[in-house]
């Protein structure tokens, strides 16, 4: 009860300072087990895209996060485990011997209870210049394991501005988020062209792609 | 202070009791639009009047509203819309990380600043803080972080943002600040006719502009302005404006003179905004308000209307 007041509170924060708006580019029906893959410039980035969802959609839909940032103190620790429900995974290479969950299962797990998951494929936050870094492979081995699970583009724009790293004020500007259609599954397709494929349609939904 | 008897019997109420009246009209016709060529399916031009004209309810609602508390709501009200189009303003202005210092001093400094300054109606700083203080300081700011890429540009661009969306929609709320010979306290008129007349221009060369525009006043810009829509328009507004007179310290002609220079300063204000939208490659400035695009779609004729309106009467009524 606390947890989801807290979640709430968050989200009308967010929304708040953002005046966040979603753009769909299709109806996107509530159902299980469902990956929303956005870009990853920003700490707010899964927050963000959270609070465009129903609050029904919200409550099964879990980030997938880094374990050693978020285990880091009780005070994350808690957060991400209680009021975001986040997905933790270990990216920190195992001792020799010692048995660590495997990402790809866990998530498929998670899908499998039918939660929805959020994910960054890039892995780790872009402060490039690039739109967008070469994405891991986990989204493919998602794919693999959990055929049904409907992947889902998210472009999540502006909120690098919001907050740039390194800085302790947010600016209120307004972000936009984009919701793109759900990948089609392409049998025997190989992993290169699949991330390629969906690096494709994230980048796609990008608003501000012709007058950068 | 909220008084509401003497609100009651106020010219104030009236005017905002006629402006109901009027949208109520206009609510009846789009109605009777909806039903008789829409057939109550979806029709892309009433669908659109009918969110404009339910946009219009919500605004005349927080007009009203605001001028229950007087001069205090007022000001209040147009710091908020400040900063909502600021907001809108930026968001659509491209700026790099070294900004990050100056954007943040327009919004949490220079803009309460402002609309403090004008709460204690201390003309001689309002009235430069922004164009020479800010002017001086948002450069310094951006110089400090040290990233020299397209430098004047963007500072030209927060710039810019600050007056128009800070400095000049301030000149309306200031207008309350004003001692105006033989008015009394009257001043809330003095915004009320402004408003009035300007929105009322624009609303009117869209209606003419819909029913006899044919030609196009400046393609390049936007593909709705028509010389049949300005021409009318800013007539009829003007008209608007000469009838308004009994709110106004302004004789007939006066008032009519007036309202003709905010009109036209209000196009030709929608017009400016309408080359830095084509420049950016968007049609409206943000989402908020259903039907008109953003805050800064709704407003920008006002932003240019509301200094010079503010100085005319400064100079010649105070």
């Amino acid at each position: 009860m606390f947890e989801r007041l807290f979640a709430q509170a968050i989200v009308s924060f967010a929304r708040t300072l953002t005046g966040v708006h979603a753009w769909w580019r299709q109806p996107l029906p509530a159902r299980p087990g469902r990956v929303y893959f956005g870009n990853h410039n920003s700490h707010g980035d899964f927050v963000l895209l959270w609070s465009c969802l129903t609050a029904h959609e919200r409550y099964r839909t879990r980030p997938v996060a880094g374990a050693d940032y978020w285990n880091s103190s009780a005070l994350k620790r808690y957060v991400a485990s209680r009021v975001f429900r986040a997905l933790l995974i270990d990216r920190t290479k195992a001792a020799p011997g010692e048995q660590r969950p495997d990402p790809v299962q866990q998530m498929a797990a998670a899908l499998a209870a039918g939660d929805s998951l959020i994910l960054f494929p890039e892995g780790t936050r872009n402060l490039s210049d690039q739109k967008l870094l070469p994405f891991k492979s986990g989204l493919f081995h998602v794919q693999e394991t959990h055929p049904d699970a409907e992947l889902v583009p998210v472009w999540i724009s502006n909120l690098n501005r919001v907050m740039p790293k390194g800085e302790l004020i947010p600016l209120p500007l307004i972000c936009s988020v984009h919701f793109g259609a759900p990948l089609t599954k392409v049998a025997g397709e190989d992993k290169a062209t699949f991330l390629a494929r969906a690096q494709s349609a994230l980048l796609d939904l990008d608003p501000d792609r012709d007058h950068a | 202070m909220l008084n509401w008897q003497s609100y009651w019997h106020s010219e104030t109420l009236r005017v905002f009791l006629v402006a109901c009246a009027v949208l109520t009209v206009a609510s009846s016709i789009a109605m009777v639009l909806r039903w008789r060529i829409a057939k109550g399916q979806p029709h892309a031009v009433i669908d659109n009047l009918v969110a404009r004209i339910n946009a219009w309810w919500w605004m005349v609602g927080l007009l009203g509203a605001a001028f229950l508390f007087k001069r205090d709501g007022v000001i209040v009200l147009f710091a908020l819309i400040s900063f909502l189009a600021l907001r809108e303003f930026i968001t659509l202005t491209q700026t790099r990380r070294g900004d990050h210092a100056a954007l943040a001093v327009s919004f949490f400094i220079a803009l309460p600043v402002q609309f403090f300054l004008i709460w204690i109606e201390w003309y001689g700083l309002w009235s430069i803080l922004i164009p020479v203080y800010a002017f001086l300081l948002l450069p310094i700011l951006a110089a400090l972080s040290a990233d020299t890429t397209r430098f004047l540009e963007r500072a030209a661009k927060v710039q810019w943002g600050l007056m128009i969306c800070v400095f000049c929609l301030s000149h309306v709320p200031a207008l309350v600040t004003l001692e105006i010979r033989d008015y009394g306290t009257r001043n809330l008129l003095l915004i009320a006719f402004l408003i009035i007349v300007v929105q009322g221009s624009d609303v009117l060369q869209y209606i003419f502009g819909k029913l006899f525009g044919k030609h196009l006043l400046a393609p390049a810009l936007s593909p709705s302005k028509t010389w049949e829509g300005l021409i009318g328009g800013i007539l009829c507004a003007t008209a608007l404006g000469a009838a308004l007179y009994r709110l106004t310290p302004f004789t007939l002609l006066q008032a009519a003179s007036i309202a003709f220079v905010i009109c036209l300063m209000g196009f030709l204000g929608g017009l400016v905004m309408s080359a830095i939208k084509r420049d950016r490659g968007v049609k409206d400035w943000g989402h908020l308000i259903e039907g008109h695009g953003g805050v800064l779609d709704r407003i920008d004729s006002l932003v240019f209307a509301a200094p010079i309106y503010f100085h005319v009467i400064r100079f010649w009524w105070t």
